[in-house]
């Protein structure tokens, strides 16, 4: 087992080579740099810039430098802990990301709790009783799920909140706990809180798992070895929660490398949407702006997390299943 | 018996039957299905005649019908010789609330608005190509105004502007899974039928594209189309970014396919007869896949219309001018604006109709396509 582990994280270093030389193609890709854009909103502000100033700023970030060059200082950094300079905010990168991310990865197990919490017992019913009316209704229910893009969902849910309800839905935090050191009082501000973005995340999630839980169990529901249980006496809901959901379990820990990446970029799209204090808004406007650090550190941050989310699952998925290691 | 083999084999015998004649047979039987073949080939049709079907031009603005609420439609009118069939809305005028000064639109009961089919309105050139007034419905008098779907803030008119944009939605669709389809049966072919190493490398780089965050990548891609380009490239560029992701999940169908197909009998026996590869892949393979392609292809673009959507509406995909769902829904992104206005989701529910019916579509094609899958 530890070989395996250990032959998972050597496989996890050329990985994350690859994805960091992606994300920062990706923050390159746009024609102009950092100073151009720069000039440009100054120039619609009225002023202008001398291109010496322009020049003197290449230089001092290194725009002007060759592409390996930049990403090796920038890689470089990051291995030490700094993630460069917001040419934004006007602060270092890491003073700016780490409460957003910790927020964005709370989010995602949150939601990923959720979508468990209504996927299990839901798909279990649906498989025991199939056809039956609920059964009908929760394919139904979750093929909507499916079909309304989470941030339509969100939207619907946050004109239902001021409409009907006079509340702001939206945001992590009420106002008076915005900026506010962490304390318990916080915490149970969030907890308020963060249930509208974790049901609209999970939900489409929780469509397509109960979909594969209910596939799953039905095979095993017809299966020799559950005759025999049953033959030999045992109740109905001891022999279903001691053999076939056992091994019908095993698509929430496999299917968990695509539902974590899944829940990370959708709370990206989301909290834009809700205005949460996660990494999606301020990424999007990093984006805009190419402020190509800020923007740099966000897309490899949220790489790395469905990184190790496969990974999680693979181990996960080795322990539950011999013939995996074995291989 | 030897009647039984002289007459014709009978159509109806499922001996007789071609291949894609059981198919039929099986997907008819999937009644869900059925229905949303027709919603989505209604919707098509909407979108191909969006200018014949729109009651007016999407981008008409009207400073006096800004946010104009929907108006319900009144079928009957009484005579005196009693009811008679004759569609109407009442006018409804921008006045303002005496106590407060809130504007706010109120029925004016003694103007009616009468409605028709194949009436006339604003002149147009269907596909640039047939020059017309004529539109499927809307208000007998050119020069009135109707709001079945209400107006959005420059008084434009919902409903045709849903029209327009399922033209775009739709057509980003079809036109991504294209590209999908092309690098999917490339790439996963090459690797589901060559196998080793070729197969190794073109698995590692599928799994590595399906580990990356989809959203955050297409931010990124979408955010580095230069705003300046037209329209039609961005359209095209969008699509493309789209694709770029969703050619991985195909590209696994397609190997997945291939890797089976290549242990069955007849392609040995094909290969041992001297057939070239190309030979065996196209003439033997690939038709095989044909139904496997088409369900994957149908499960695709409701992904894709999705996408687009959600790009459009962070502001990073289409831009203004241009009217897709997406586009639409940007202009819903304020709350405060949505709770005076809230018809302005209509577009999400057009959006909603159609995945759901393309992918119950999707999901009886797969079905009729492989019973045993």
């Amino acid at each position: 087992m530890s070989r395996f582990i250990l032959r998972r994280l050597l496989g996890m270093v050329p990985f994350m080579a690859l994805v960091s030389i992606t994300c920062f193609g990706l923050i390159k890709l746009p024609p102009g740099d950092f100073a151009t854009n720069y000039a440009a909103s100054l120039a619609a502000g009225g002023e202008t810039v001398s291109q010496a100033t322009l020049l003197s700023m290449r230089e001092q970030y290194g725009l002007d430098r060759p592409f390996l060059v930049q990403y090796w200082r920038w890689i470089d950094g990051v291995a030490h802990g700094n993630f460069g300079y917001s040419f934004q905010w006007q602060q270092p990168v890491s003073t700016l990301i780490w409460g957003r991310m910790g927020l964005t990865l709370l989010l995602s197990l949150a939601a990923l709790l959720f979508t468990w919490a209504i996927a299990f017992p839901i798909g279990v019913y649906s498989a025991v009783h199939k056809y039956s009316v609920f059964d009908y209704v929760f394919t139904f229910l979750g093929m909507l799920g499916l079909a309304v893009p989470g941030f339509l969902l969100g939207l619907v849910l946050m004109y239902i909140g001021i409409a009907y309800f006079g509340e702001d839905l939206g945001g992590l935090f009420s106002h008076h706990y915005l900026n506010a050191p962490w304390s318990l009082g916080r915490v149970a501000d969030l907890l308020r809180h963060i249930w509208v973005p974790m049901v609209i995340l999970g939900t489409s999630g929780a469509a397509s798992l109960i979909r594969v839980m209910r596939a799953n169990l039905l095979d095993q529901l017809h299966q020799p070895y559950v005759e025999t249980a049953r033959a030999k006496g045992l109740s109905e809901f001891t022999l279903l929660l001691r053999y076939p959901i056992r091994i019908a379990l095993n698509p929430f820990v496999s299917t968990l490398g695509w539902v974590l990446p899944n829940l990370v970029s959708g709370s990206v799209i989301i909290s834009i949407v809700l205005n949460l204090q996660t990494a999606g808004p301020l990424l999007l406007q990093a984006l805009l702006s190419q402020d190509q650090y800020l923007a740099g550190a966000f897309l490899l941050l949220l790489c790395l997390l469905t990184v190790i989310g496969t990974l999680v699952s693979d181990i996960l998925l080795a322990l539950l299943d011999p013939r995996i290691r074995m291989q | 018996m030897s009647a039984a083999i002289a007459t014709r084999p009978d159509a109806r015998d499922p001996g007789a039957a071609s291949q894609a004649r059981l198919m039929w047979r099986r997907f008819c039987r999937h009644r869900l299905a059925l229905l949303c073949l027709g919603v989505t080939l209604l919707l098509y049709a909407l979108a191909a005649g969006a200018e014949f079907v729109a009651p007016s031009d999407p981008d008409a603005t009207n400073a006096r019908m800004v946010f104009h609420p929907p108006q319900v439609v009144h079928w009957l009118v009484s005579t005196p010789a009693g009811f008679a069939w004759r569609p109407f809305v009442y006018a409804e005028a921008l006045k303002r609330d005496p106590v407060t000064l809130a504007p706010a639109y109120v029925v004016d009961p003694t103007r009616r608005v009468a409605l028709g089919l194949f009436v006339h309105g604003t002149p147009y050139r269907l596909w640039g190509l047939l020059r017309s007034d004529i539109h499927l419905f809307g208000a007998v008098d050119p020069g009135a105004h109707v709001f079945l779907l209400g107006a959005d803030r420059l008084g434009r008119d919902m409903l045709s502007r849903i029209v327009f944009g399922a033209r775009v939605s739709l057509s980003v669709g079809l036109v991504g899974v294209l590209c999908s389809l092309v690098l999917g049966i490339v790439l996963g072919g090459i690797s589901g039928y060559f196998g080793g190493q070729t197969d190794w490398l073109i698995q590692r780089v599928i799994e590595f594209i399906l580990s990356l965050p989809t959203i955050p990548v297409w931010l990124a891609l979408a955010a580095a189309l230069p705003k300046t380009w037209s329209p039609i490239t961005t359209y095209f560029m969008i699509t493309l970014i789209i694709s770029l992701v969703g050619w991985t999940q195909l590209a696994r169908v397609i190997r997945g396919r291939f890797l089976v197909l290549r242990g069955e009998t007849y392609i040995t026996a094909a290969m041992l007869d001297g057939c070239s590869q190309a030979r065996v892949i196209f003439r033997h393979m690939l038709p095989a896949l044909t139904s496997h392609i088409i369900a994957s292809i149908t499960l695709a673009v409701p992904q894709m219309i999705l996408a687009e959507t959600a790009l459009s509406f962070l502001g990073l995909g289409l831009q203004p001018p241009a009217i897709s769902w997406g586009t639409l829904l940007e202009e819903a992104q304020n709350v405060n604006t949505l709770a005076s206005a809230p018809w302005l989701l209509l577009p999400g529910v057009a959006v909603a109709i159609a995945v759901l019916a393309l992918n119950f579509l999707g999901d009886g094609l797969r079905d009729a396509a492989d019973p045993h899958a």
